[in-house]
């Protein structure tokens, strides 16, 4: 089965606190030189058929209507590569 | 006639029954509606409740959005039937866009309760006809994922159109955008509100009775129409 990955995140101008929460931890626990955290949700969809434009096309309308909300959010799509 | 006011139930609902007492007191008809039923039964307003709806673990309201009964809503609500989204309710109507901007984790990451005062900015739409521009009223607040956003150009038009319907006073408790507690669409028709009206209709179990005015406000439209 193919599998497609939908990456969702908050868009740069949106304050993303928890993002900002881990990385005020990350210094405390020894982690330096990260200047900024954000905090995303991974989606990977399981297709029955093949990975094709139709199929990426209906992916890419069900992250615009349902996986992500586009007020606040971007996303990408992207076929991950079967393992060898 | 009696005035019908729906109140749907999604799971996770927590505030539906005070919800539908709060229509009592204002003196019309609760009409619980279930979110599967298409079927609004004849009522003349909706309200959306707080609580969780199913399917906050993607977005809050972003799976109720789906909800059988939110077609009928979305269709109705564009009509020009009245709807009030109280905090999850809030969150339903912006991920329906039947009010733009969305609603998202409060800035200190806690989730906050609290007697809440608030500036009712727009006395002219559906659901706040009974207050005064102005008027500070307290109700109680309580919500993880309050906080409002919006892009610039939205919260300009937004002000520019008197659209928002109240504001925080005196603390911001979670990080809305320019103090914003609450929002209507074009039509004045549907408003979203972050804090809960529906708590503070009695002296006994509420810090006020100045949330009555929601409930009171819709059936005065309705009589009027």
């Amino acid at each position: 089965m193919a599998r497609v990955v939908v990456d969702v995140m908050l868009k740069p101008e949106i304050l993303d606190p928890q993002g900002q929460a881990v990385q005020r931890a990350l210094p405390r626990l020894g982690f330096a030189g990260i200047a900024d955290v954000r905090q995303g949700k991974r989606f990977e969809l399981e297709l029955e058929g093949p990975v094709d434009d139709a199929a990426l096309a209906r992916i890419r309308e069900a992250a615009e209507t349902f996986l992500a909300n586009t007020v606040i959010e971007d996303f990408v799509v992207r076929v991950e590569e079967e393992a060898k | 006639m009696t005035t019908r006011v729906g109140v749907v139930t999604f799971p996770g609902s927590l505030d539906d029954r005070d919800a539908q007492r709060a229509v009592r007191l204002a003196g019309a008809e609760p009409v619980a509606l279930w979110h599967r039923d298409k079927d609004l039964h004849q009522v003349d307003a909706v309200v959306l409740p707080g609580g969780f709806s199913y399917g906050d673990y993607l977005r809050c309201g972003a799976i109720s959005r789906f909800s059988p009964v939110m077609d009928t809503i979305i269709e109705q609500a564009r009509l020009g039937m009245p709807v009030l989204g109280i905090c999850n309710g809030f969150q339903v109507l912006c991920e329906s866009h039947l009010l733009p901007g969305a609603l998202t984790r409060n800035d200190s990451l806690h989730f906050i309760c609290r007697d809440q005062k608030l500036r009712i900015e727009n006395a002219a739409t559906a659901w706040t006809r009974d207050y005064t521009v102005g008027q500070e009223i307290v109700v109680p607040l309580k919500n993880g994922e309050g906080r409002f956003v919006a892009d610039a150009h939205v919260l300009d038009a937004l002000e520019a159109e008197g659209r928002v319907v109240a504001r925080y006073l005196d603390v911001n408790p979670n990080g809305s955008y320019r103090d914003i507690a609450g929002i209507t669409n074009a039509a004045g028709n549907v408003v979203g509100l972050m804090p809960h009206p529906e708590h503070a209709v009695e002296p006994l179990t509420g810090p006020t009775t100045e949330g009555l005015g929601f409930f009171t406000s819709v059936l005065k439209q309705l009589v009027n129409a």
